[in-house]
């Protein structure tokens, strides 16, 4: 992922995306000193965390004194515009997160929440993580993911395709194809 | 003493009924049989097919991916459902056919139709209360089964089809309606099927099963490799 030569001179912003869920796990395991000055440490600026239904609300930072920005918010209409200015996003493991992230080729890290009852999320972000997507990792580690990612490595999803559905659908019912 | 070869002609009256009972079952056993036996084949081709009304139960980005991709005039009449407690799914729909309105590819104008319907159960409710919702949900969907009588179901979860699609199963044994009921597997199922797919799978209520990963087609042979939607 070539943007960061792009971003020398702007704010490299790391976005924090829980969607609609309570994801407190996570907002505390990026709020911690260690994760923030690791993210310091590999040149992002700002951290921005969309918390949801969170309980806990991090502390504001104005990142002063050789420290990340923090800034929090719980809802937006559309995390879009947010996905778009951040260099790194770190995310639930929705599916909808997660694809609307890679659309926009976005380095990312889904963070399983081990919390929640029936987990088949992580089978996904799993195995888009095997084909090197994307970074996996759980709150508690987190740091060490932050620590040992290397952007480079990961390989650009290619955008699936409702095509082949549709043939089939046609072929089954008789339709021609166009 | 009785003559035991009597005894084994006579006929009761209540091993008539049992006997009615029981042929009855077996009549509807064969009927169904029948009708998966019939729902694994195609419809016959011909050069140009009539369209057929579609029933699209929306609820997830992917559907909308699969919609962009669909023969509008072969698909048509089209109705949309979506729970009653999703805000987004019509609206993006109702976007979506404005947008082929004014492409000029429909040829139809004002034919979609836009429902809600109830759903089972909200995430977290208690489980004594979800029966009595489970059969306001199930009402519903008949009562939108009965009104619309599609001719394909397409479905992509969530558990707000299994109520559409079982119906739609029932109208095809009663012979109120035959119809094709494809349900495609969330992008985010990789290694195991869903709840919803495992029904429509084991039951063989679908015409079609179409998986997006291949794990899953190599654990679910009667499942079709379709690859990422998204």
């Amino acid at each position: 992922m070539a943007e960061a030569d792009e971003d020398l001179k702007s704010r490299r912003t790391v976005f924090v995306t829980v969607g609609t869920t309570c994801f407190d796990s996570l907002v505390r395991a990026v709020d911690t000193q260690e994760v923030k000055e690791e993210l310091f440490k590999k040149g992002y600026a700002h951290l921005l965390i969309q918390m949801g239904r969170g309980s806990y609300i991090p502390a504001k930072s104005t990142g002063e004194n050789g420290s990340l920005e923090v800034d929090c918010f719980t809802f937006s209409s559309s995390i879009a515009d947010y996905l778009r200015s951040a260099s790194l996003v770190i995310s639930h493991a929705g599916s909808g997160s997660i694809f609307e992230t890679l659309r926009l080729q976005k380095p990312l890290i889904v963070v399983v929440n081990e919390d929640l009852m029936d987990n088949h999320q992580s089978e996904l972000a799993e195995e888009l993580a095997e084909r090197k997507h994307l970074f996996c990792a759980r709150p508690q580690t987190l740091y060490q993911t932050v620590a040992d990612m290397d952007l480079g490595s990961l390989i650009p999803y290619q955008p699936g395709d409702a095509a082949p559905v549709a043939k089939l659908l046609n072929s089954f019912l008789g339709f021609p194809d166009d | 003493m009785e003559n035991s070869n009597n005894h084994c002609l006579s006929i009761t009256p209540s091993s008539l009924v049992l006997l009615s009972i029981i042929g009855f079952i077996t009549l509807i056993l064969i009927r169904v049989l029948y009708i998966i036996h019939r729902s694994s084949q195609p419809r016959s081709a011909s050069s140009r097919q009539k369209p057929l009304s579609t029933l699209i139960v929306l609820g997830s980005a992917e559907m909308i991916n699969l919609l962009n991709v669909l023969q509008k005039n072969s698909f048509t009449p089209r109705y949309y459902i979506a729970a009653a407690t999703d805000n987004m799914s019509l609206q993006k729909a109702q976007v979506l056919e404005n947008s082929w309105l004014n492409e000029g590819g429909v040829e139809e104008v004002g034919s979609a139709k836009f429902m809600q319907i109830y759903r089972s159960r909200e995430v977290g409710q208690s489980y004594i209360t979800s029966v009595g919702t489970t059969l306001i949900a199930l009402a519903h969907a008949l009562w939108l089964m009965i009104k619309i009588r599609p001719h394909v179901i397409l479905c992509n979860g969530p558990g707000t089809c299994i109520p559409l699609c079982a119906i739609a199963f029932i109208f095809k044994i009663l012979g109120i309606r035959w119809s094709y009921i494809f349900y495609v597997e969330s992008i985010a199922r990789v290694r195991r099927l869903s709840l919803s797919a495992l029904l429509l799978y084991k039951l063989r209520m679908a015409n079609q099963l179409f998986v997006q990963w291949p794990q899953l087609k190599s654990k679910y042979h009667r499942a079709h490799y379709v690859g990422r939607l998204m």
